[in-house]
This record gives C-alpha cells, sequence and structure tokens, in this order.
C-alpha cells in the first residue's frame, strides 16, 4: 500500500482541498434545519414577516455557498483522482516492461493486465469517492447528532441509539449479502464459462452427440443460480424496511420526548421539527457511507495488488560495460550452461556447452519440451543462466548493457504478433528510421512480398490488433521480416516458421543464405527438413545437449536423429546416407 | 433485430406466467407507498398537538403515535413481500430466458456460430440476460412506486395548501431539468471516455500481452511512450467526463434548496395568515424535500429500462435465428459398413465465391482418403461437410447408399470419430475428458485408450493423475499433449469412420509414428479421412485428394500422382528436396 502514496504527489492540493471543500458544503447543510426551528419559533408567533423573509434569504444563501463549495469539491477530487491513477497506471506499465521473464510466467500476463486496467480503475474511483464522501458522510450523520445536542441532550440520546442500530442493521445486512453476491458472481462466471467452452467446442460436442448433455448441465447451474440469487435478494431487501421501522420509531421517541418536554416548557416547537429533520439526513447519509465503505473495500483489495506487483523487483539491465570484447575467434561460447525455471524441480537444461564461429549456421533438434526455445532464450538473456556462462564476443552476456544486446542479437519468437497500425509501422518496431527501401528488401528474403502485393494498399495496408488479419503463416513472415530490418549480428528463429508450408519454408531458407549480409543465424525447429542444411546440427533431448555435427555427421552418429529424420522424410534418403 | 415493441411483447410474454405474483406486488406496493406518505403526515399531526409549554394535547399526540405504528407496520411488510417478490419473477423470467438461450445454442447451424465471434454470443446469454435481470427488478420496484409517490404527494400537498403545491409543482421540473441537461452534456464525455479507454486497454492488451516480444525486440521504451500518450489522454478524458458527471447532486440539491426556501416563506407566509397549522408546515417541508427524488429515480429507471430493452433485444435476435434444417427419419443399419459417396457436391460459403464445385468421390468401406494441399486451400470444408457441420449446397453425400442429410443428426454423428487440429478440451478432468464419447466407460477402458495413445505417461505425472481438472483455457498442457489426449477420446469410442484433421500436427515426431500406428490398429477395416501436412503419413492412402485455393485439382494414389507430375509432385518433392540446396 505504501508504494502506492508517493502517486499522490503534485495533486497534494487537490487532495486537502477537495474534502475541505465537501466540509464546508455539508456545515452549510446542517444549518438548515437551524434555521427552519427560528422561523418556527420566532417568525411565526410573532408573525413578524420581515423576520422570516430574512431567513429565507439566509437558507437560499446557504444553497448557493454549499453548491459552490460541493462543484471545487468535486473538482478537485476528480482532478487528484485522474490524476492519481493515469500515474500509477503510467508507473505500472514501465514496471511491467522492465519485469524479468521468470516474474512474468510467475505471475501470468492477463494477470498483470487485469491489474494495470481493472484495478487501477477501481483504485480512481475509490480515491474520488473517498475524497468526495469520506468527510461528508461521518460529518453529516454525526454532526446532526453533536446539532442534536445543542439542541437537548436527552433527545440526543435517541440519536445516538439510532445511529448504533442503524449501523449494525447496515452493516449486518451487507457483511451478510456481500459475500453472498460474491458466490452469485462466481456462478455467474462459472455459467459464462460454460457457455464459451461449447461455443468454442461446439464441432466436438457436436461431433459426439453431447448437445443434450450439456443443456441439461447448464439448465441445473442455471437454476442453482437463480435460486442463490433470489435467496440474497431475500436478504437484502430487509435493508429498507428495517432502516424505515428504526428511522421512524427513533421519530415515534422523538415525539413523545418532544411532547413530555414542551409541555413542562424545556423546549420548543420548533427545536421538535429540526430534530426530526435531522433524523431523515441522518439515514440519507448513513446508507451512503455504508456504500462508501464497500466500494473502498475493493479500493484497498486493488491497492494491495497494485502495490504487489510494483514491489516485485525490476530485472537488472545492464552490465558494466562490454569494452573487452575480442573481435576474433567465436562469436557464441556455451561453456557448462544449466538453467532451472522458477520453482521447476528438474533442470531444463543440463550441462551445455558449444560454440559458434561468426556467421554460422546453426540448426537446432529435438522433441517438444526438450529444451530449444530455452536454450535460444538463455543466449538472448530473457533467463539468467543457473550455472555456467555465455560469452558473446567473448565477453559475458550479463556484463553486456541490454541495449547493446538487443541490437545485436534479433531474436524471432514462435509465437508471431503484429501490432495495430501500418504494415510499414510494424516494420518499423525493431528499427524506427528504417527506409522502405529497407523493409522491401527484408520483406523480400523472408518472402512476404506476395503479401505486400495482394493489397493495393501496399506497405500503408493496415494491421489489425495483433495482425489477426493475416494468416498464422503470413504473420511469421512478416514477423522474420521485423528483425531482418534490424539486421542484427544474431539472428534467432524460435521454430518460427512453423506455420509455413514445406515450399515456401525451404525458399525462405535459400534466401536467408543469399543475403546480402551474413549473420549467425540459429534455426531452432521440429522439422528435420529445417535444420539440415545448417552448418551444424544441436540435437537436444530431455534438457541435454545429445548430439552436434553436419547432418550427414549425425545421421551416422546419432541413432536419436535417425529416428527423427525417417519419421519425416522417405527411407530412401536416410538408405542414401 | 427486432424493433421495441415486439421486443417488448416478447419480454411481456416471458412476465405472462407471473401476472398474478405482479398484481399481488403492486398491491403491495401501493400499501407501502400510502403508509410512506402518511407517515410526515401523522407527524404533522402530533406536531400540531405539541403547540407550547402547558398546551401539548397528550390525546392527539398518543393517536398519532398508534397510526403512525401501524402505518410503519403495514408499510415495512408490504415493501419486503413485495421485494421479494419481484425478486422471485425477475430471476425466474431470466432464467427461463437463459435456458431457452443455450437450447437455442446448440440447435444454430455451425455457419452461424463460426460467423459471430464467441465471446459476443455468450456476451448475449449471461451478460446481457443479466442487465434485462437488473433493468426489470429496478424498473419492477422502482417505477411504479415512484409514480405513485409523486401523484400521492402531489394529492396530500393539495390537502394542505394548494399554493404552495402549486409553486412546487412548477418549480421541481427545474431539477429535473437540470439533471437531464447534465446528463445529457456528459452522455458524450462518458462515450468519449469508454472510447480512449477502450483504446488503452488495446494498447496495453496489445504490448503487455506480448511483453516477451516487446522485450525481445528491446523495444520497451517506444511502448511506453506510446502508452503514456494514451494514458495523459485518458487521464483529460476521465477528468471531464467525472467531473461534469458529479455535479448531477450539487446541482439538484441546489435547486431543490431553492424549492425548500420557496416553500418555507409561503408556508410561513400563511402560516402567520393562519391558512396553515405548524404541523402542516413542517410536513409540507419535508415533502418539498422529498418530493424530487422520485423524479431522479423515475427517469434513471426509464433510462435503465431502456437499456434491459436493447439487451433483452439482443437475446432476443439470438433466439430468433434460423435454426439447423430439422432431422431427418431414415436410419442407418446397426452396423454401418463405411461406404461413403459424395455425389456432384458443390459448397461454397459466400454464394459469391465458389469454393468446391460438382465433386464426386466413391469411397468403399475400409478405404483411406487423405487429403493434401497448402495451408489455407480448404481441407477443413471438406470435414466440414463430413460431419454435416455444414450442409451441401446441391449434390448429395450418401453413407451406406443413405443420404446424410436424411439420417438424424446424433445416428449419423454417433458413427464418426474426429479428431480436429484445434484440440478442444472441456472443463472438466481427465477423466471425464476422455470419457466424452463414451460416459459409461470403466476406469480400465479409459487408461487403456490413454496408453494406447501414448497420453498415459504424462497423464500420471499431473498432480492428481487422471482426475486432474482441466479447463478449457487452460495452460498446463502442451499443445501436443492435448492432441493425444484428444486421440485418447477417439481409440475409446471406436467409430466405424475415422476424420482426423491435423491429428498429430503438434506431436513430435517420433511420437507421432507410434500413435500412427495405434490409429492404425484401430482403423484396420474401416473408411478413414485424414488430413495431414506431413506428407510422409499418408503415402499408403487409398486415394489422395489434392486441394488447391479450395478446389480438388488431382486425385489418386501416392504412385500415380507421383507420376502425374502435378502439383502433388512438386509439394512432395518440396517436402524432402532440401537436398536441392
Amino acid at each position: 500500500m505504501k508504494k502506492l502514496f508517493p502517486f499522490f504527489k503534485g495533486y497534494r492540493t487537490e487532495s486537502f482541498l477537495a474534502p475541505f471543500f465537501k466540509l464546508l458544503e455539508a456545515i452549510f447543510e446542517l444549518l438548515v434545519p437551524l434555521v427552519v426551528a427560528a422561523i418556527i419559533d420566532v417568525g411565526l408567533p410573532s408573525g413578524d414577516r420581515g423576520f422570516v423573509i430574512r431567513r429565507v434569504l439566509l437558507l437560499a444563501a446557504l444553497g448557493i455557498i454549499g453548491f459552490v463549495s460541493a462543484v471545487t469539491a468535486q473538482y478537485f477530487s476528480a482532478k487528484a483522482a485522474t490524476g492519481f491513477s493515469a500515474a500509477v497506471r503510467k508507473s505500472v506499465f514501465s514496471h511491467t516492461e522492465a519485469l524479468s521473464f521468470s516474474s512474468i510466467d510467475r505471475l501470468g500476463i492477463p494477470t498483470i493486465i487485469n491489474r494495470m486496467t481493472a484495478d487501477v480503475e477501481q483504485l480512481q474511483t475509490g480515491v474520488n469517492l473517498f475524497l468526495r464522501l469520506f468527510m461528508r458522510s461521518p460529518f453529516i450523520v454525526f454532526g446532526a447528532m453533536i446539532m442534536a445536542f445543542t439542541l437537548d441532550a436527552k433527545a440526543a440520546l435517541i440519536f445516538l441509539l439510532v445511529i448504533v442500530l442503524l449501523f449494525i442493521v447496515v452493516f449486518a445486512v451487507m457483511l451478510i449479502s456481500i459475500p453472498l453476491y460474491q458466490k452469485v458472481q462466481g456462478r455467474l462466471d462459472a455459467l459464462l464459462q460454460r457457455t464459451r467452452e461449447n461455443l468454442t467446442g461446439a464441432r466436438v460436442l457436436r461431433a459426439f452427440c453431447k448437445e443434450a448433455d450439456e443443456t441439461a448441465a447448464f439448465k441445473t447451474e442455471n437454476q442453482a443460480l437463480t435460486r442463490m440469487q433470489t435467496f440474497v435478494g431475500r436478504i437484502s431487501a430487509l435493508m429498507n424496511p428495517l432502516t424505515l421501522i428504526l428511522v421512524n420509531l427513533a421519530v415515534v421517541l422523538l415525539i413523545h420526548t418532544g411532547a413530555i418536554k414542551v409541555d413542562a416548557g424545556l423546549m420548543t416547537q420548533g427545536t421538535v421539527v429540526a430534530l426530526y429533520n435531522y433524523m431523515a439526513q441522518i439515514l440519507v447519509e448513513l446508507i451512503k457511507l455504508a456504500n462508501l465503505i464497500i466500494t473502498l473495500t475493493r479500493a484497498v483489495a486493488s491497492a494491495r495488488r497494485v502495490s504487489q506487483l510494483l514491489e516485485i523487483p525490476s530485472r537488472i539491465t545492464d552490465g558494466d560495460d562490454a569494452a573487452t570484447e575480442k573481435t576474433e575467434g567465436d562469436v557464441i561460447t556455451f561453456a557448462n550452461v544449466s538453467f532451472t525455471y522458477d520453482r521447476a524441480g528438474e533442470p531444463t537444461l543440463s550441462d551445455i556447452s558449444f560454440s559458434v564461429k561468426p556467421g554460422e549456421t546453426i540448426g537446432v533438434i529435438g522433441g517438444t519440451g526438450s529444451g530449444k526455445s530455452t536454450l535460444m532464450s538463455l543466449l538472448a538473456r530473457f533467463y539468467a543462466v543457473t550455472s555456467g556462462e555465455i560469452r558473446l564476443n567473448g565477453v559475458e552476456i550479463t556484463r553486456y548493457a541490454e541495449k547493446e544486446l538487443r541490437r545485436r542479437i534479433g531474436f524471432v519468437l514462435q509465437k508471431s504478433v503484429l501490432f495495430r497500425g501500418t504494415l510499414r509501422e510494424n516494420m518499423q518496431w525493431e528499427k524506427a528510421d528504417a527506409t522502405d527501401e529497407e523493409i522491401l528488401e527484408a520483406l523480400s528474403v523472408a518472402q512476404g512480398t506476395d503479401i505486400l502485393n495482394a493489397k493495393p494498399e501496399g506497405l500503408d495496408m493496415p494491421v489489425e490488433e495483433g495482425g489477426r488479419n493475416f494468416s498464422g503463416g503470413q504473420r511469421q513472415r512478416l514477423s522474420i521480416a521485423r528483425t531482418l530490418v534490424k539486421k542484427p549480428d544474431i539472428l534467432i528463429l524460435d521454430d518460427s516458421s512453423s506455420a509455413l508450408d514445406y515450399v515456401t519454408e525451404a525458399n525462405l531458407r535459400r534466401s536467408l543464405k543469399n543475403m546480402s549480409y551474413r549473420p549467425t543465424l540459429f534455426i531452432v525447429s521440429q522439422r528435420a527438413s529445417a535444420v539440415m542444411h545448417a552448418d551444424r546440427i544441436l540435437l537436444l533431448e530431455d534438457g541435454r545437449l545429445t548430439a552436434i555435427g553436419t547432418h550427414q555427421e549425425l545421421l551416422q552418429n546419432s541413432a536419436a536423429y535417425r529416428e527423427i529424420y525417417a519419421s519425416q522424410c522417405r527411407e530412401e534418403a536416410v538408405a542414401d546416407a | 433485430m427486432l424493433n421495441r415493441k415486439d421486443t417488448l411483447k416478447k419480454v411481456l410474454s416471458y412476465v405472462r406466467p407471473y401476472t398474478v405474483s405482479l398484481i399481488l406486488a403492486l398491491f403491495l406496493a401501493l400499501v407501502s407507498v400510502i403508509s410512506a406518505l402518511g407517515i410526515p403526515v401523522l407527524v404533522g399531526q402530533a406536531i400540531d398537538g405539541i403547540v407550547a409549554a402547558g398546551q401539548v394535547d397528550f390525546a392527539i399526540v398518543s393517536r398519532s403515535i398508534l397510526w403512525l405504528l401501524i402505518f410503519l407496520a403495514t408499510g415495512a411488510v408490504s415493501q419486503w413481500v413485495m421485494q421479494v417478490v419481484y425478486n422471485h419473477v425477475t430471476y425466474s423470467v431470466v432464467r427461463r430466458m437463459r435456458d431457452d438461450a443455450f437450447h437455442k445454442l446448440h440447435r444454430l447451424p455451425l455457419r452461424f456460430l463460426d460467423a459471430h465471434p464467441a465471446g459476443e454470443i455468450v456476451s448475449r446469454i449471461i451478460t446481457d440476460a443479466e442487465r434485462l435481470a437488473d433493468g426489470l427488478l429496478m424498473g419492477f420496484s422502482q417505477l411504479f412506486t415512484g409514480v405513485m409517490t409523486i401523484l400521492g404527494t402531489i394529492i396530500l400537498m393539495v390537502y394542505l395548501n394548494p399554493i404552495i403545491t402549486l409553486v412546487v409543482v412548477l418549480v421541481t421540473p427545474l431539477s429535473l431539468f437540470v439533471s437531464k441537461y447534465i446528463a445529457v452534456k456528459t452522455y458524450h464525455l462518458f462515450g468519449r471516455q469508454a472510447e480512449v479507454r477502450g483504446e488503452a486497454t488495446a494498447l496495453i492488451d496489445e504490448h503487455i500481452g506480448n511483453l516477451k516480444l516487446m522485450q525481445a525486440m528491446g523495444q520497451e521504451q517506444r511502448s511506453q511512450a506510446q502508452f503514456e500518450k494514451i494514458n495523459e489522454e485518458l487521464k483529460g478524458t476521465s477528468l471531464k467526463a467525472i467531473f461534469f458527471s458529479s455535479l448531477t447532486n450539487p446541482s439538484t440539491r441546489f435547486v431543490n434548496t431553492l424549492i425548500y426556501a420557496a416553500v418555507g416563506l409561503i408556508g410561513a407566509f400563511t402560516v402567520i395568515g393562519g391558512g396553515l397549522t405548524v404541523g402542516g408546515f413542517a410536513v409540507l417541508l419535508s415533502y418539498a424535500n422529498q418530493y424530487a427524488k422520485p423524479f431522479n429515480e423515475v427517469s434513471g429507471v426509464i433510462t435503465e429500462l431502456q437499456n434491459a430493452l436493447a439487451c433483452a433485444n439482443r437475446v432476443f435476435t439470438l433466439l430468433e435465428q434460423e435454426e439447423q434444417t430439422p432431422d431427418g427419419t431414415a436410419l442407418l443399419p446397426s452396423s454401418v459398413k463405411g461406404a461413403v459417396s459424395i455425389e456432384n457436391v458443390s459448397f461454397s460459403y459466400h454464394p459469391d465465391r465458389p469454393l468446391i464445385e460438382n465433386f464426386s468421390l466413391s469411397v468403399s468401406p475400409g478405404q483411406k482418403i487423405a487429403i493434401v494441399g497448402l495451408t489455407g486451400c480448404g481441407k477443413t470444408t471438406l470435414i466440414n461437410l463430413l460431419m454435416r457441420f455444414y450442409d451441401v449446397n446441391s449434390g448429395c453425400i450418401r453413407v451406406d447408399g443413405a443420404d446424410i442429410r436424411d439420417i438424424p443428426r446424433h445416428q449419423f454423428r454417433q458413427q464418426f470419430g474426429m479428431v480436429l487440429q484445434d484440440t478442444w478440451l472441456k472443463t472438466g478432468t481427465v477423466r471425464e475428458n476422455i470419457a466424452l464419447g463414451k460416459p459409461d466407460a470403466t476406469d480400465e477402458e479409459i487408461v487403456d485408450a490413454a496408453k494406447r495413445a501414448f497420453a498415459d505417461g504424462f497423464i500420471r505425472q499431473l498432480p492428481d493423475g487422471y482426475d486432474t481438472v482441466l479447463y478449457s483455457n487452460n495452460e498446463v498442457l502442451s499443445q501436443g499433449q492435448k492432441q493425444l489426449l484428444s486421440i485418447a477420446r477417439i481409440l475409446l469410442r471406436e467409430p466405424s469412420i475415422l476424420i482426423l484433421d491435423e491429428a498429430t500436427s503438434s506431436i513430435d515426431t517420433r511420437t507421432e509414428i507410434k500413435v500412427q500406428q495405434a490409429f492404425d490398429r484401430l482403423m484396420e477395416g474401416k473408411t478413414s479421412f485424414v488430413v495431414a501436412h506431413r506428407l510422409s503419413t499418408i503415402r499408403e492412402a487409398d486415394v489422395i485428394l489434392v486441394m488447391k485455393d479450395g478446389n480438388i485439382v488431382e486425385s489418386g494414389s501416392h504412385t500415380e500422382l507421383l507420376n502425374k507430375n502435378g502439383f502433388y509432385a512438386e509439394l512432395y518433392h518440396s517436402q524432402f528436396a532440401g537436398t536441392a540446396l
């Protein structure tokens, strides 16, 4: 929670002035019954019309001042709340961008997004309401009681009693019904989940003739939801009648006490009316106060979640320096590298050692879960190695500034995503000042020219969110092009051509080979055909590097590689080898 | 889309069974309004009995208090019962509507489901129905009560003092006008806020949703700059929307204070003139304070009801959709041989874009048919037709001689086993998922199927083994593992005809070979249709259909097609002819 207070900086004045003006408004409002009492007690018996007019003008004046105070308060409060939440959102966004891959894995992206949107929104509402109402409502409730004390101490005891009882009733109803409403929401979510599932699985469900079963299950759940809703409804419907009864019983007591006191000359008729008016004000504000407390509880929960996110340390982005690079020899060296994911029992990679010369093409192959992607992620320093070291140009990669590392390494991820905007903007993501010429060249290498030519808009063609207006294969080719624009020294294709058919994939490989500049290239794939032409192939099995060599060497030396190759290619090819 | 009147009629038809309950509730509402309005009058009477020292009429005071207690008790009880009745009616109505909508879901043609995002349909059945419930509940409980309170207040005020009533009735619309004016003014501000917030959320979804990519590209700062721009904009529009909308309360309160002052002035003068008692004056003041409230409530309810009606419209539009054609009555023999014949079939998703035209194919029982082609060439279309997810436009498909449109869908689909590339798991345990097509399967059968699908190993490693609960948006299992589960499902079911649409695409090739052997055993003597992009898996097929741009361009056995040296030969060589590099 403490993490969030600094975001009020810059809005301190507003945060102070909003409740202050709200307080002023409340004070003016509380004076109204006193003025009316004066009219009844002084103006009416004496018949002094001038006195009445002056008091009524005072009422109007109180109204005007109250209005101005309220508007001022609303403005300051809205300003503080929106300013605060914008500052929080900005900070959460930048903090999130700086999280390490391990932290991202642990939190999960949907959680992060939820905190940034729903939780911050909740916070904004909470701050706004707090500034506006948290002073006003208690002030009116207790102010009315204090005013009652100034009018008549014994009558005021009735106020004290009724306020306590109202508090108990209002909170009891809320305390009982709110958890129940949460359960209702839970059931509603379950119903929603079932419906969504039935839609996404419509084909399978129909193929298995499960329509009737699913409908019956839905009905049962729907009925349970309705029962729950009706039950909660019954409880929360108690709130109005109960408060009505309490307040009016207090009124009865007031009248009773008033009658005796007035008869004895201890109180005036106007005072009775004023006390009656204060009673009415209490009820309205008390219910507002209860609602406010509920909203605030939610906001506090949101605040906790946002703080938690902000408390996660960001990744270390910069090493000390990398001035001592060697320009000759191996560009990349893995020395006894092992890696275990956070909270995983078994290491994903064990004792990996190999080195790569500049301009070499390295194929990485292995089954699902053999650690191929992890290997590449370590090279890009997305995760820190558990033991061993990785050197880039002879310098340990932890010593590079992150910016430097990203400039040198182009990483095309398995999941290819484009961003909303134009194709040109997308192609400029990794190199902001890329010219059309550079983009066209990259597109041509990545086999994306036909995508470009398919539409008349050319590079201005619109890209929808995530690139959903392109097919999976098109997105993959465009993602590769996007990275190629940057011309990185090291290019990693992490299974990023899996959605391409064999013809296109073969063409891509050919054009990568014939590029004018020669990056060190890593091709990760499950397909033997994608890696068999690499200068060397790394074969990973269960996180161990079990073979390394050319296609021919592996065919001769590695049974596992032979098996993979045979499963994908014709037997003759194996026989040829 | 239905028009508003039709929508209202439809809503009323759902409400009709509860007419008696509703009449009871309306009566109770009347009682509670009368008692709510009567209480201040009784308080006024009591105050009139308390004039000054020595001038208190205790008889009047006691009588008023007694009546007040009676009014209070009746009012409170009827208010509660009324609310309970409304709850019951509303929730029952919405429950029935939701049941109907869900039931409808499975009778809609897939053409409709494919054309509408799942989120949209879900929101009709769940969210829109819920909003309708909120609207109905609010409408029921506040509209009638509000209107009656207004009328009752006017009558009572006229009874107390017609002139003051006139002032109140004439000036009150000012407060309504002010709140309406603010609402209209802020409407577009809220719209703008929603728009900007939507943009901000979209950017967050895109950039934070692809956080790893953003970091891999090293473009966090650029992303941050884009976000800050929209964040600032959001701050500005939010401030405006929140501030202007928050003016409603102070403004109406201000107008009410003015009315209050006016009533105070006229009332006091009337009392001095002897035309009104002090108690009556107090009552008028409290009415003046409360009078505007039901107006605001009623106008709020009307907006809410319009909203609810719009939601109801979306639910009913779904309910009114045309359903798939009714089932036929022809019966398949108890043991299906698996002869499939496709006769002069034409099909297209859009009338102006022809796809499959005049296609015929005869498949003898036990044959293996493979469908190949580049990504996106329409291989899945053929499966849509075979499973009767879509009906052919012309021509017909026969199974064992019967037109599949004449066979009831369930009986027909019972014969098929289908594994799709996009695997789907339902929320439930692993066991339930495997037994999807055979709910009465024994544990031994389930484990046996899992073993044959090579899924037993990883299932046992899951936290609760076969009882591990999976969710449809599950991230615990890899795509390959999900495929193995889907395969286990089919192995358990032992269908007569098998359809595999890239069923093993995410499984590593060594496991794939073993799974393939399981399939082969299952399919011995049975007809199968296989879509694959790994050509090695389909060379033994009896007939290979080669598709391009939605059309079947070649068909024949592997050797025939290679000899033809056409498109298939090109595909085949490209897959293995990496050696050409």
